[in-house]
């Protein structure tokens, strides 16, 4: 199925995006000339295969479950925000709050990612080829994000229990945020996540960060890390 | 020239016997107003604590209430409805402007957001029973959505908070509207806040948080910056759920004449506004107490503003903090409300602050009447906690007759107060059927100072 957002809108697209059931027959979906319109391919829950050639708007693909969605282009704010499952696939860069609050699946962002990568990540993989804003991983709960490039400052900044791997250097960690070891065991599946995400990189590389959990309970002598 | 000094007592005739002072005379006792008892116990807490004092409830300090405000019947100029015999509707549709599906509601009363977290199980299948049973909705909280309380509530409206505890596009689909909460009137600019001793595995599990750590949600949206990316946040819930469902926007009450408008022009089917008597679970007592405006100048200043836009009655304004009664509720909706929304009323209806398990009051250091200890967990009547033993108290098909009753009661007060008035229908109630009792409630109502003509900053 191609589909022209020059001459079809966006809710008349993602309507028949949503009608799709698990004996439709359409299972490939190419849209041409997004032009940055927002919510595109929002809200999808089959395990359809979904490319969108060119630049797309806010929260495109947001809320995905079991999808595989790919951009041929750049991203703007809020990528695929509380995504569940599927996949998630951009070349080109993405704007801030990429995966906000994602549960599950996988980003695989081939550029860079601005501010907030992960913000509030509940279980969701995003793996980012270039470098990521501040405050990426802000109270990020769970899922892992991997940054091949560098992470911009106050990194993993009121963290829970996400883990979070950089290759290149950290322009600081935020409140409560710190480097720990990686095992054999994460080294390993670490690399099993590159290799799902399509990036040819050595896990062991990387170095891990995650919460101190210094700020889990109220402590009056903790009072001035916020 | 020196004055001849003036001895300043005379001294006692000899006769008389001087009167030994009491030792102790209760009335010299003089209390101070800037450091009255309790201000000398909550500072010497801070200073054990080191913290700020965290509690449920809301506001308890006095405020301009509906109370300041009285409805003038009718007369010989104003005919009015003949009680149980002539018709007085009740019904309210909510979600018009854009939505599909619009929530048609029987009793303009619904019950405020409060999550499962905070309530325990029981009480929000009761809540969502009694909802169901009258004709109204009920609303989900921080942390999602759960089976009990979709099951057990017809209209039931999903809450899309900051921290997005459960959110699932799923349970976006099966609600029949959608709250984006902006903020709530007991805390205009705060998050949530869940302390460790209510995280027990299951809300943790729904939160994807630890067991035990105290929870803090975000105050602002991980997504979305300003109203201009509201609008297109909510933009993309419609697409994600067809168009079907009304988006209601939640704000706490701090300055309703900006972001009334803003929440129009975002988009909102529907706008709730919380007044700072609105309660809460756990909220630190300087936000509950000392910051946002009270519900009664909030909702004038609201009303205004979607009058100005010509979208008074388009866009519906549900109001809630400190509505208690069937007179709280008409005085409301005389002022320009759609509908109000309760929370503390229908847990006290459910048994909160009740006389009775007094011990377990007194174990958390208060008593029936006084309480607001919902952050321990250790609710003694089974309502804001997650204990089995204490939730057992609570059964979930009496509490639900018994919001059930409160809310069916509150209508007939709302409906004899609209006959009185000669109105046929509630949404008929206007600002000239009532007269201010203060000048501070004329003035931030918006009402005549009963006697006269005077609306204080109305020139």
């Amino acid at each position: 199925m191609a589909v022209d957002l020059d001459t079809t809108s966006v809710r008349a697209l993602n309507e028949s995006l949503h009608r799709i059931t698990p004996s439709s027959n359409e299972r490939h979906w190419r849209i041409v000339n997004p032009r940055g319109k927002h919510a595109i391919a929002a809200g999808l829950t089959q395990p359809i295969d979904v490319e969108i050639d060119g630049h797309v708007g806010y929260y495109c693909a947001g809320m995905n479950q079991n999808a595989r969605i790919t951009v041929r282009g750049q991203a703007g704010k809020g990528l695929g925000e509380n995504i569940m499952s599927g996949e998630i696939r951009v070349t080109g860069n993405v704007s801030e709050c990429a995966g906000a609050s994602g549960h599950g699946g996988l980003i695989v962002i081939e550029g860079d990612a601005a501010g907030r990568c992960g913000i509030s990540m509940k279980g969701v993989d995003i793996v980012v080829k270039g470098s990521v804003g501040h405050m990426s991983a802000f109270m990020a709960q769970a899922g892992r994000l991997v940054v091949c490039g560098d992470a911009d400052h106050s990194l993993g900044d009121s963290i829970y229990e996400a883990a979070l791997y950089v290759r290149g250097s950290v322009g600081s960690l935020g409140a409560d945020c710190v480097e720990k070891d990686m095992d054999a065991t994460e080294i390993e599946a670490l690399g099993q996540l590159l290799k799902d995400a399509g990036v040819d990189a050595s896990a062991r590389e990387f170095r891990r960060y995650g919460s101190a959990r210094k700020l889990y309970n109220f402590h009056i002598d903790h009072a001035d890390a916020y | 020239m020196p004055t001849k000094a003036v001895p300043r007592k005379q001294a006692a005739p000899a006769a008389a016997k001087a009167e030994a002072p009491l030792p102790f005379d209760a009335r010299k006792l003089r209390p101070s107003h800037t450091f009255p008892e309790d201000i000398i116990a909550e500072i010497q807490r801070m200073a054990d604590e080191g913290l700020y004092y965290i509690r449920g409830f809301g506001a308890k300090r006095k405020l301009p209430t509906f109370d300041d405000l009285v409805f003038l019947g009718a007369s010989a100029t104003r005919y009015p409805l003949e009680g149980y015999r002539e018709r007085c509707a009740t019904n309210v549709v909510l979600g018009d402007r854009f939505a599909k599906k619009p929530i048609e509601l029987k009793t303009p009363i619904t019950i405020a957001g409060m999550s499962f977290g905070a309530l325990g199980s029981h009480a929000k299948e009761a809540l969502g029973r009694a909802a169901t049973a009258m004709g109204t909705t009920t609303t989900t909280g921080d942390g999602g959505m759960t089976q009990e309380e979709r099951q057990s509530s017809k209209t039931l409206v999903y809450q899309v908070l900051p921290s997005r505890y459960g959110m699932n596009p799923d349970d976006l689909r099966k609600a029949d509207a959608i709250e984006v909460v902006i903020g709530q009137g007991a805390k205009p600019g705060g998050g949530g806040m869940l302390l460790g001793q209510k995280i027990t595995e299951r809300v943790a599990k729904m939160r994807t948080l630890p067991v035990g750590i105290d929870q803090r949600s975000a105050s602002r949206h991980p997504d979305w910056t300003g109203m201009d990316d509201l609008e297109i946040k909510i933009n993309e819930l419609r697409e994600i759920t067809d168009w079907e469902k009304p988006i209601y926007v939640k704000i706490g009450a701090s300055r309703p004449q900006y972001d009334v408008p803003m929440c129009v022009k975002a988009g909102a089917d529907v706008i709730v506004l919380d007044g700072m008597q609105g309660g809460t679970a756990a909220t630190q007592d300087v936000f509950i107490e000392h910051v946002g405006i009270p519900t009664l100048p909030a909702l004038k200043l609201a009303v205004e503003a979607l009058k100005s836009m010509d979208m008074h009655r388009k866009v519906q304004l549900i109001v809630s903090g400190g509505i208690r009664t069937g007179a709280d509720v008409a005085k409301a909706i005389a002022m320009g409300a759609d509908a109000v929304s309760i929370g503390m009323g229908a847990l006290i209806a459910l048994g909160c602050n009740k006389p009775v398990h007094e011990e377990d009051y007194e174990a958390l250091g208060t008593r029936p009447g006084f309480c607001h200890h919902c952050q321990t967990g250790r609710c003694p009547v089974g309502i804001t906690t997650q204990r089995s033993e204490l939730e057992a108290r609570l059964d979930p098909e009496r509490g639900a007759r018994l919001v059930r009753n409160y809310l069916t009661a509150l209508t007939l007060e709302l409906q004899t107060v609209a006959r009185a008035n000669g109105k046929s229908h509630v949404l008929h109630l206007e600002p000239e059927d009532m007269a201010a009792l203060t000048i501070e409630a004329a003035a931030m109502a918006g009402v005549p100072l009963a006697g006269t003509n005077w609306v204080p900053g109305r020139v």
